[in-house]
């Protein structure tokens, strides 16, 4: 009874995972699958992943999601550090009101985010185009640097920047020798977070990007509006393993111990 | 700003300063693009619609009278059936699933999680499309059917209510079983063992003492469906058909299409409100959970 029961219960989470992996592996899978229409095999092909390289719609994409990706992930972790080293080192009357705004982005749904900064760029005159489309990006990513930073402010020992400034270091030296450098892979995790959500991102890119703007994630969606083809599974391939590789890379820095080799030795 | 030092040090610029050089950024940066943007939706939802659609800053009610035509409570009506209905099968599905998973030895459990997170990490619409593929028409599901000599015709999967609840579960149900699962790790199994010492039956067990102590990763789990599933537009525009568009479908027309902007701000306000409606809730619940076990 007792092992007819457990092998019920393995067959059910099988089947989790089985609903969970099948879609993305038929997805993969087609991507290499010589036909254009029809769901049948008919055998190898890297056809799909080289006339990729030859849509300019898609490079232009790609060469777009890469520049949005890269400077909002710069502006993001430097605006989400100092954000976070101020509320772990400073209490201030506004403390709680400022933490509730860094949390909105993760509470409300993010059509509403979109469509409110659609707003903001037409009522401020901004026509769309890959800056407000950067500006949005930097918006939903501060708060992630803030959380994954924070978390790893405390989980300092604060005895070591006391120890610092005992030994007559200033405030400044104190962030640079010491602080700085422990909380680097939490900075770098943060960063890498930041990276991901940007390169992902379709909902509040599809609202402020202009004409030639589009990025990755756009691009996809009017292609899938226009219909199927196994150059959708290619780039959807492309994508899905950089940003896995990349999560899974923020994963390693998050997890990696704090090296407190000061302390014992 | 009254900022108060934490430690004794010596410094060379005044606390207040190093306060507001690190704080000002960022608060400066979400004031003016995440709450000003909001403000604006919501005087937005009051404005009056000049021609052409401009809007005139005087304020009505218009605009959410409007949304109590049939036609958009039917919508609103709707994402909530199809929300909740999603949360109901991510609940069924989740919990002998975490139940399963907090069973398997620890050096293998984290595995398993990370095997239920990866997927999730992935593009929505990605997801979506690897679900178009299979069930279309000409889809791969339908062509082995065929082959199988199961079914002649194609059968419909796509473009209906079905297809759509298929992909919300589907893009969702992880956002389910982490806080079922956190919940269930932290219980103290000794509790069970003690209400089998005095002689409940497992069924009994699971109802007066697994499921209470676990309400908290229950509560977490439902909202952190329902919310996104609420405002969802992706899967209903992709795999939905012309009689399954949720509010979230709304939304984006009355921005983009419409080009009602005073309109689909009243929407988002209500969808706004209706999501911190849930979340007093969930707070509420497990306050409540919190005095019941403690």
């Amino acid at each position: 009874m007792e092992s007819r029961n457990a092998f019920a219960s393995h067959c059910c989470a099988l089947m989790v995972y089985l609903f969970l992996y099948a879609p993305i592996l038929v997805l993969i899978l087609y991507s290499f699958n010589d036909a254009k229409y029809s769901a049948a095999w008919e055998g190898f092909t890297l056809k799909w992943y080289s006339s990729l390289l030859a849509d300019r719609g898609v490079l232009a994409a790609t060469k777009n999601s890469l520049i949005i990706a890269f400077v909002s992930t710069a502006c993001a972790t430097a605006i989400g550090t100092l954000t976070a080293i101020g509320l772990y080192k400073y209490t201030f009357r506004y403390k709680r009101l400022l933490e509730g705004i860094l949390y909105l982005p993760i509470i409300i749904p993010e059509i509403i985010m979109a469509v409110s900064m659609l707003a903001l760029f037409m009522f401020a005159g901004i026509s769309l185009g890959l800056k407000t489309v950067i500006i949005a990006h930097i918006t939903f990513s501060i708060p992630f640097v803030v959380v994954v930073v924070k978390a790893r402010l405390y989980g300092l020992d604060a005895s070591l920047e006391e120890a610092a400034q005992d030994l007559g270091a200033n405030e400044w030296e104190t962030f640079k020798r010491i602080t700085f450098p422990l909380i680097r892979p939490g900075v770098i995790a943060g960063a890498l977070l930041a990276f991901t959500l940007s390169l992902d991102d379709f909902i509040i890119t599809f609202f402020t990007a202009g004409v030639g703007s589009t990025t990755l994630p756009v691009r996809i969606y009017s292609m899938i509006k226009l219909g199927i083809s196994p150059m959708i599974n290619a780039i959807s391939t492309i994508l899905l393993v950089s940003v896995v590789g990349l999560v899974l890379a923020v994963q390693k820095l998050e997890g990696s111990k704090l090296k407190i080799n000061y302390k014992g030795g | 700003m009254s900022v108060m030092r934490d430690r004794q040090n010596p410094f060379t610029i005044s606390t207040t300063a190093q306060a507001l050089l690190t704080l000002l950024p960022g608060g400066i940066w979400m004031l003016a693009l995440l709450v000003a943007p909001l403000g604006l939706i919501l005087v937005y939802s009051f404005a009056q619609r000049g021609a052409y659609g401009s809007i005139i800053y005087a304020f009505t009610l218009e605009n959410y009278l409007y949304f109590m035509d049939p036609l958009y409570l039917k919508i609103l009506g709707r994402s909530f059936k199809l929300s909740i209905v999603t949360t109901i099968i991510c609940l069924l599905i989740s919990y002998p699933f975490a139940l399963w998973l907090v069973k398997r030895c620890p050096r293998s459990r984290p595995i398993f999680l990370l095997l239920i997170v990866i997927p999730f990490w992935t593009n929505f619409l990605i997801r979506t499309y690897a679900w178009i593929i299979l069930l279309r028409t000409e889809g791969i599901i339908n062509n082995a059917l065929i082959k199988l000599g199961l079914i002649s015709q194609p059968l419909s999967l796509l473009y209906n209510q079905e297809a759509v609840l298929l992909g919300l579960v589907y893009g969702f149900l992880p956002f389910m079983i982490l806080p079922i699962y956190a919940s269930l790790e932290k219980l103290d199994w000794r509790l069970i063992e003690a209400a089998y010492d005095l002689g409940s039956k497992p069924w009994q067990a699971f109802v007066k003492v697994i499921l209470p102590l676990t309400m908290p990763g229950i509560t977490a789990g439902c909202l952190l469906v329902l919310v996104p599933s609420l405002g969802m537009f992706i899967i209903p525009d992709l795999m939905g058909g012309a009689k399954t568009a949720l509010i979230g479908n709304l939304i984006q027309n009355q921005f983009m299409a419409a080009r009602n902007w005073q309109f689909g701000s009243a929407a988002s306000i209500i969808l706004t409100v209706l999501v911190f409606f849930g979340l007093a809730i969930y707070w509420r619940v497990a306050k409540w959970a919190k005095q019941e076990v403690l």
